[in-house]
């Protein structure tokens, strides 16, 4: 039996809106996947670090109030400095459209939009993790 | 409030209306088996007098203007005057967000309401390191009284009312407002407007924090007792449900804490020896409006007459001003969705219309595109004029509280009241709101609520139009973006240094000793702030002081 996924969900930048975070970490945590919620306000070194910590398979990264072009490009140069390009990043939030293939080719494998199911978020960690959720 | 030998005709006649409708559904079935309002409250197929036989109409509804204010606050409600239409806006810098209220005050907006950005919120100045790429992005940056003076300057503050969203740092951004009033020569005596100072729900919500929160009780409670005596008409604290509802709250359970959270400061301002008429007086609220249109009337009515009887009757308050829940209200955001965008301006109306009908004081419309972005300009108008049609083509202003004696909103006014009395009896049982929030419950009931909301839209069993039913799949109404200028960081932290660099450091060094000396005691710091201010000291300067006496909040993780 291989180990459960395990998951960080994190909120980078400074804003309180942790319903979407806390929901998704819920929603995963009832579909067997292990979970650990970072709360509020963590710099993206804080979510590296907690990452390696951790040893999460998964960053799921929530962040509204709009700092993702600056947050998330310095939370991905981190993981590659510390050789932990193996995690998969996903986010969600408030995030235009027009950013997320830009999103995309920095290496986030997806980008959930307001509206999405949990449905999807899990079934999206099944088809990358098979036999592990 | 009806003939009793009346009502036993009703109810017999009530049976036999039923029995015949129970063989008409045979044939017709109902669209769904139950029917209940989002706070779970089962709604009857039709409701007569019988539902509201327990209410006399003189204690329970009474007049317009006249305890307990189911009716509204005021004798002629909107026939006197209309609500105050207050768009919250604020981006970028001082010099924009400017130009943006200029815009607005130009297109009939009656009030100003300051978005701050985050650093400002949680008093970080724009260069330190975790204002990172959060600069002037939710709202304006400000950093020192500089920028303030740039945010007000041409806007006569004796002229406008303000209102501020900001909360831990709210003492250092209200000192800072009448600060550049006395610039413009103007008395804060005639300074109209309101912070929101409502700390609270920030620990159980909206997360912009500092401090733990004794000493945030302490910074709140201050701020009252400085405004009372030197700012009479401010409106020093909005206790705010519109936040927990953000965070998945139900309508009674936002009813619930919101009211539990003024009981909380009004017990702390009491024990400080306020007087609660002149408390009362000061004291204002802040609710969302959702869409299920009588539930949210319902909760605004029951709000007035519960707030009502727990200041007369809980705090004794003698003076009648202190009974009157005042609120601001605004459309709610967690129902706007990024998919078909415009359909957010028909959700936003009906949402307007509910607070209307509750009697709020004032109202935000949420523009369309803000489950994708900041607003537009253009967003912004549709949001104002939704408003502005309300108000003068569609004729619910002409009368106060045209829905009184709906047997159906009567009913679920009175259930409202039911529901939140439940949630504040078991707040009390844990020792006031402030326990509350230390083990985490409200916390708690608000993410279950949230989870259960989310679970029964993706299974369908609650329909949200462009979502789960009528979609559109790939095929998508393209909004334009609003962006913030990228460069407003930069600007801001090169006007920050060169702020240090002119102003007298060695009086700030002082000002701020004098800050962390206060603190340590029990005197007001209302005085030392301003002084700071008024020297140029930044918001992330004092925020420190503080934090270096008060210590910083961790939250409680609770899933």
């Amino acid at each position: 039996m291989k180990r459960k996924l395990r998951v960080l969900i994190a909120k980078p930048g400074l804003d309180g809106h942790d319903r979407g975070a806390k929901v998704v970490a819920h929603a995963l945590k009832d579909a067997g996947i292990e979970v650990i919620y970072t709360g509020l306000r963590q710099t993206p070194l804080q979510i590296v670090n907690t990452a390696i910590q951790e040893d999460v398979d998964v960053i799921g990264l929530s962040i509204l109030s709009g700092a993702h072009m600056r947050l998330f490009p310095e939370i991905m140069k981190l993981l590659k400095e510390k050789k932990t390009a193996g995690i998969l990043v996903f986010a969600g939030g408030v995030i235009p459209e027009d950013d997320i293939p830009k999103l995309n080719e920095i290496g986030i494998q997806h980008v959930f939009t307001p509206g999405t199911p949990t449905d999807e978020v899990v079934s999206f960690l099944k088809n990358k993790f098979p036999d592990r959720v | 409030m009806f003939d009793i030998s009346k009502l036993d005709d009703l109810k017999k006649k009530k049976e036999n209306w039923d029995m015949k409708t129970r063989s008409f559904m045979e044939k017709h079935p109902e669209r769904m088996k139950d029917f209940k309002t989002p706070s779970g409250t089962p709604v009857k197929r039709v409701y007569t007098p019988v539902d509201i036989e327990d209410l006399e109409y003189d204690k329970s509804i009474g007049f317009p203007g006249e305890y307990p204010y189911t009716r509204g606050i005021y004798p002629t409600m909107y026939r006197g005057r209309l609500w105050t239409m207050r768009q919250y806006a604020g981006f970028g810098s001082a010099e924009e967000t400017n130009r943006r209220y200029k815009y607005l005050l130009e297109q009939g907006q009656t009030g100003l309401s300051v978005a701050f950005d985050l650093p400002t919120q949680i008093g970080y100045d724009s260069d330190a390191p975790l204002s990172v790429g959060e600069v002037g992005k939710v709202g304006v940056a400000i950093d020192s009284l500089r920028d303030m003076e740039v945010l007000f300057g041409d806007i006569p503050l004796d002229k406008v009312s303000t209102s501020m969203t900001i909360n831990s740092t709210a003492m250092i951004l209200l000192a800072m407002y009448i600060a550049v009033a006395e610039k413009q020569g103007i008395d804060r005596k005639v300074l109209r407007g309101t912070i929101q100072n409502d700390i609270l729900k920030e620990y159980i919500a909206r997360g912009t924090y500092i401090y733990p929160p004794k000493a945030s009780m302490r910074l709140t409670t201050d701020i009252l007792e400085y405004t009372a005596t030197n700012l009479p008409m401010w409106k020093p604290i909005s206790i705010s449900g519109y936040h927990m509802r953000e965070a998945g709250a139900t309508a009674a359970q936002e009813l619930a804490f919101t009211i539990a959270d003024g009981i909380e400061y009004v017990k702390h301002a009491v024990s400080r020896k306020l007087d609660v008429n002149i408390l009362g007086k000061q004291i204002s609220f802040f609710f969302a409006a959702h869409n299920d249109v009588f539930e949210e009337i319902a909760k605004f009515r029951a709000a007035r007459r519960l707030w009502a009887k727990i200041m007369k009757n809980e705090f004794n308050a003698s003076n009648p001003d202190a009974w009157k829940l005042r609120f601001h209200t605004q459309t709610g955001g967690s129902t706007l969705t990024a998919q078909q965008p415009n359909n957010n301006i028909i959700r936003v109306a009906y949402q307007a219309l509910a607070a209307v009908l509750g009697g709020t004081q004032s109202l935000h419309t949420n523009s369309r595109d803000e489950a994708l972005s900041l607003p537009t300009e253009e967003s912004v108008m549709i949001a104002l004029r939704t408003q502005q049609i309300l108000a003068y083509e569609t004729g619910v202003a002409n009368t106060a509280d045209p829905l009184a004696g709906s047997y159906y909103v009567e009913s679920l006014t009175d259930e409202m009241e039911k529901q939140a009395k439940k949630y504040i009896d078991k707040v009390k049982e844990m020792g006031g709101m402030l326990n509350a929030i230390e083990e985490g419950y409200v916390q708690r009931e608000i993410h279950e609520s949230a989870y259960k909301y989310q679970k029964e839209w993706e299974s369908g069993k609650r329909v949200i139009v462009g979502v789960n039913k009528y979609t559109m799949g790939e095929e998508k109404q393209k909004l334009g973006i609003m962006r913030v200028d990228p460069d407003v960081e930069r600007k801001q932290i090169e006007k920050l240094k060169k702020l240090k660099k002119e102003r007298d450091n060695g009086s700030i060094k002082k000002d701020l000793d004098e800050i962390k000396r206060a603190a340590e005691t029990d005197e007001n710091l209302m005085p030392f702030v301003l002084k700071a201010v008024h020297d140029y000291a930044t918001v992330g300067e004092i925020s420190n002081a503080l934090r270096e006496v008060f210590g910083e909040y961790r939250e409680v993780i609770e899933l």
